[in-house]
């Protein structure tokens, strides 16, 4: 196979932005945000090269960069795209400047480190999607830890040492256990194919054959730690936490972002690794998915905060996916995928918006709010429209998603019954309850508060970073295509192989 | 016995640190600015030891007959005694004369502790162990109690030495009963004695009074008791020595007595008593650890928790195990060093800075300090890619190979625990401000020294591969 190198490319534009942060004088605040912005475009810029030359026609990992990295312990530095990472890449390298010009403003403060912990953020974020190797995956998936746990700690709200501590102890207990499982699959392989590897394609081939009642710890091992990340109903506490804490970036890129992770985990590791096991677990964690479903939407309708409302919604969308991957349809499976991208969108632009209000009134209450519509227009539109595209109104992103997953749920041979997408659905009446309901308090009625008169509507900068993701919300939900194409093969490949076992 | 020319030739590095030794004292005795010359003669003696050792690695040999070996993995383990001593020589320049302690002392101290741990590490013989250790334990009892105007620093090496001697008297009883049994102290004799059997209670019975011995030695739960005070109580670069160096000595003879044992002479009964004593130390150590506030303490329990994890590496019994453990050490020694280095770079004259709540807004007062102190923290805590992570991975792959899937369980448990400590202190440093400004007193040695060891962390850690392949060349 031939080495591409553009793939490493990616990964150490950032990195190297990074250090070069470090170089810059820290008094010269704008300089620095703009090398950041510069960075980070460029970054998608890359993608984009990798976006045009990518074959989706092809099933298996393209662009791939291999070298032997610890030879003697068979380690490797291997990276590879597929249809299933390619979305959420460029995702990654969408959001991120996006959520560095968002936070022009409000990180007041060091920001040098803020730029610096942003960028290596991409770094991880990238190189847990790219990893091809488990051991490199989890360098990338442990290293990442630092820069969210400065950004809560550093930039965020009150309770931020709190957050910014819960999130990377739970998220490391997770991850613990999955090393050890990573180390114990290594060891099996070494009995089955002769030497210890922990290449991921190499691995696809053993843990089929792990014995039964060991496969099922090495799956639960695994779940355990992107159940976490995801988050999945009852690990799901250090989320609103975080979020709520979290600057307003950091919001996004939690939201946008790391939440993939979990999910992209799912169907990266669990599934092709320990396929009997998945389908055995499956019912449990579709039920599992369903209460956070329920639970998430109902948590959120009481939320007297608006950041928090929208970081309890993610608890419910996600949901969502997680039914999404365990329903074993290729119409499910391609729904997951894609509303994955769709939660990145459309909860990001709700931390936006969410972030732009606080900056200007210091207060994310609902009931500080009420009647703005009539000051801020734009803004009130705004936030309409990314409402409804996260509740699933038909024409935008949302629907797409939910809709391919509720119908896959629904023929899901694996799950039998069509109870889970008759929950499922009440999820999305839910979702319309609390956004709607909120939305109404802030943006109609009488102006409630005297101080509201004098707000401000989206300045240029703002509209800058809500437009290109409006842009997304209404392509997918027009012509989706353009991005299910992406992940068709790979989806179809996938339950296949796995239904076939 | 005479020993040749030979001999002594192939085992030049000690032979070097004793002669370093000698000059040293002589420079003290008849040259004027002593004070000045003799850190960075010791430095330099420390410096050219560790090439040494790293050039003539492949030259695997014995000396004295088989009492001492030279080369291969010996040399590794020099090389950490050595280079990881240069570090230390750096961080204490300025902070011997901070404290107003005894400088030449200090320096010649050091390097016969040095070569205490090198014969240890050399030895095929329990007599040579024994001199060696009794070498090394003398000087860091003296360098506990060096600060002689110090209470706590007295009181440290009153304790230790107590201790010490009783942790030796269970060495020399255990070697008792072993020389009885066998007749003989040479490892390689007993290793035979245990394949053919022979007096084999007795070996056992000695052999396990010498483990509990060393256990003291390396910081090992239930055996951990004098550590918290020790360290607590010794001058900050003293406790960089000790904790890091001279638990590479003891682990060294741990390995060379009990590799053999394992998988020359199939003898597993330790298997499960060392299993035990890393359950608890990972446990005990990263538990209580979470209780302290100073910061000494603190970094005592991370070690007596950092000696469990090593000890899983032996525990396993193979020798991927032990190259574990030696990488684990080499890796502990930077980030250890380093982490001392920073608090004894911000202690102040009198013991002051070393609480916790000192170091509330550190980043903004001495940016720099405070993210090396992070990285230190982080690479403890094992957060990859650094050193410490990758330690980790090496004994669990090793542990979980030799069927100890539960420690490896109990080694994450005790990992996860950890991360907590480890972060508070970072919580501390970043993301609380300054209550008030402390005085610190720069050093640039200090901070030459840190950075080493900073880099060292992030190279070992990111590209293990030549030094993983190195430790399994010379282990099979």
């Amino acid at each position: 196979m031939e080495n591409n190198i553009i793939t490493s490319v990616l990964l150490f534009v950032p990195l190297v932005g990074a250090m070069l942060v470090l170089l810059f004088p820290q008094k010269n605040a704008p300089l620095i945000r703009f090398w950041g912005l510069f960075v980070s475009l460029v970054t998608f810029v890359v993608s984009m090269v990798i976006y045009t030359g990518f074959d989706p026609s092809v099933s298996g990992f393209q662009f791939v960069h291999k070298i032997a990295w610890i030879p003697s312990l068979n380690i490797t530095y291997y990276l590879g795209i597929d249809g299933l990472s390619i979305l959420l890449i460029l995702l990654t390298t969408f959001i991120t400047p996006l959520s560095l010009i968002s936070s022009w403003k409000s990180t007041g403060h060091k920001v040098k480190e803020f730029t610096f912990f942003m960028l290596l953020l991409e770094v991880g974020m990238l190189g847990v999607f790219l990893s091809l190797d488990i051991f490199l995956f989890y360098i990338f998936w442990e290293a990442m830890l630092i820069p969210m746990y400065f950004i809560i700690g550093i930039w965020g709200g009150k309770r931020r040492i709190y957050a910014s501590v819960k999130f990377f102890i739970f998220t490391m207990a997770g991850s613990l256990v999955m090393l050890v499982a990573m180390i114990w699959l290594a060891v099996y392989a070494s009995e089955q194919l002769g030497s210890f590897t922990t290449n991921l394609l190499d691995l696809y081939k053993v843990g089929p054959n792990v014995p039964h009642n060991i496969q099922s710890w090495m799956f639960l091992a695994f779940t355990l730690s992107f159940a976490i990340k995801v988050p999945l109903f009852p690990l799901h506490t250090w989320l609103p936490d975080a979020h709520v804490e979290a600057p307003t970036a950091g919001s996004v890129i939690l939201a946008g972002v790391l939440l993939k992770m979990g999910t992209y985990g799912l169907i990266r590791f669990c599934l092709p690794l320990f396929p009997q096991s998945s389908i055995q677990f499956a019912p449990y964690i579709s039920v599992l998915a369903i209460i956070g479903i329920i639970y998430g939407a109902l948590v959120a309708m009481v939320q007297s905060d608006m950041k928090k409302l929208v970081a309890y919604s993610s608890v419910a969308h996600l949901g969502f996916v997680v039914l999404g991957i365990f329903a074993f349809t290729e119409e499910a499976m391609q729904g997951a995928i894609i509303q994955m991208v769709n939660h990145g969108l459309s909860t990001g632009a709700l931390f936006l918006l969410v972030g732009v209000i606080y900056e200007r009134t210091h207060t994310r209450e609902i009931a500080d709010y009420g009647g703005i519509a009539k000051i801020v227009p734009v803004y009130a539109t705004a936030l309409m429209f990314t409402s409804l595209s996260s509740i699933g109104l038909p024409g935008l992103n949302g629907f797409i998603g939910e809709f391919l997953i509720l119908l896959g749920t629904f023929k899901s041979s694996v799950l039998g019954n069509w109870w889970f997408a008759v929950f499922a659905t009440s999820g999305v009446i839910f979702a319309a309850v609390y956004l709607l309901w909120m939305y109404q308090r802030v943006c109609f009625g009488k102006v409630t508060h005297d101080k509201l008169n004098k707000l401000e509507d989206l300045n240029t900068r703002e509209l800058v970073t809500l437009l290109p993701i409006f842009v997304f919300i209404v392509w997918i939900g027009i012509y989706p295509s353009t991005f299910l194409r992406l992940s068709e093969v790979f989806s179809n490949s996938l339950i296949n192989y796995i239904m076939k076992i | 016995m005479i020993p040749s020319l030979q001999d002594l030739f192939n085992i030049l590095p000690p032979v070097i640190i004793g002669a370093g030794i000698l000059i040293a004292l002589t420079l003290e005795m008849f040259v004027k600015p002593a004070k000045k010359i003799i850190p960075h003669f010791a430095f330099l003696v420390f410096l050219f030891t560790a090439y040494y050792s790293l050039m003539t690695m492949d030259k695997e040999t014995y000396s004295l007959n088989t009492l001492m070996s030279g080369g291969g993995l010996t040399n590794i383990l020099y090389f950490i005694f050595t280079f990881g001593s240069a570090i230390v020589v750096l961080i204490s320049y300025d902070f011997i004369r901070k404290k107003d302690i005894v400088s030449s002392e200090y320096y010649i101290l050091l390097m016969s502790a040095v070569l205490g741990m090198m014969i240890m590490a050399s030895a095929k013989d329990f007599l040579m162990v024994f001199l060696g250790l009794e070498q090394m334990s003398v000087c860091f009892y003296i360098l506990a109690g060096i600060n002689r105007r110090n209470l706590l620093s007295n009181e440290a090496s009153l304790k230790y030495f107590l201790l010490g001697a009783f942790a030796t008297g269970f060495i020399v009883y255990g070697i008792a009963f072993i020389y009885g049994a066998s007749g003989s102290l040479s490892y390689l004799v007993i290793t035979n004695a245990i394949v053919t059997g022979q007096n084999i209670t007795f070996l056992t019975i000695g052999l396990l009074l010498f483990i509990i011995g060393f256990s003291f030695k390396i910081a090992a739960f239930p055996f951990h008791m004098w550590v918290p005070d020790v360290y607590q109580g010794a001058p900050t670069t003293v406790s960089a020595f000790m904790s890091t160096t001279g638990k590479t000595a003891a682990f060294a003879v741990l390995i060379a007595l009990l590799l053999p044992l394992f998988t020359v002479g199939n003898y597993q009964i330790f298997g499960p008593v060392l299993s035990l004593l890393a359950a608890l130390s990972m446990i005990y150590g990263s538990i209580v650890a979470i209780a302290q506030k100073d910061i000494k303490r603190m970094l005592a329990y991370s070690s007596i928790a950092h000696a469990g994890y090593m000890l899983i590496g032996i525990a396993a019994g193979i020798p991927a195990g032990s190259a574990g453990v030696i990488y684990y050490l080499l890796a502990y020694t930077f980030m250890n060093i380093g982490a001392f280095g920073i608090v004894a770079y911000l202690e102040g004259v009198e013991e002051t800075n070393l609480h916790i709540e000192d170091y509330a807004g550190l980043a903004n007062q001495k940016p720099v300090l405070a993210a090396l102190l992070s990285l230190f923290m982080f690479a403890l805590a094992g957060i990859p890619p650094l050193a410490g992570f990758f330690g980790k991975y090496y004994v669990f792959v090793a542990a979980i190979k030799a069927g100890l899937v539960w420690l490896a369980l109990v080694g994450i448990v005790s990992s996860a625990i950890s991360v907590y400590f480890y972060l508070r202190l970072v919580v501390y440093m970043y993301f609380r401000e300054n209550s008030k400004t402390i005085t610190v007193f720069d050093s640039s040695y200090s901070m030459l020294g840190i950075i080493i060891a900073a880099l060292l962390v992030i190279i070992v850690g990111v590209f293990p591969n030549t030094v993983v392949e190195l430790i399994t060349h010379f282990i099979s």
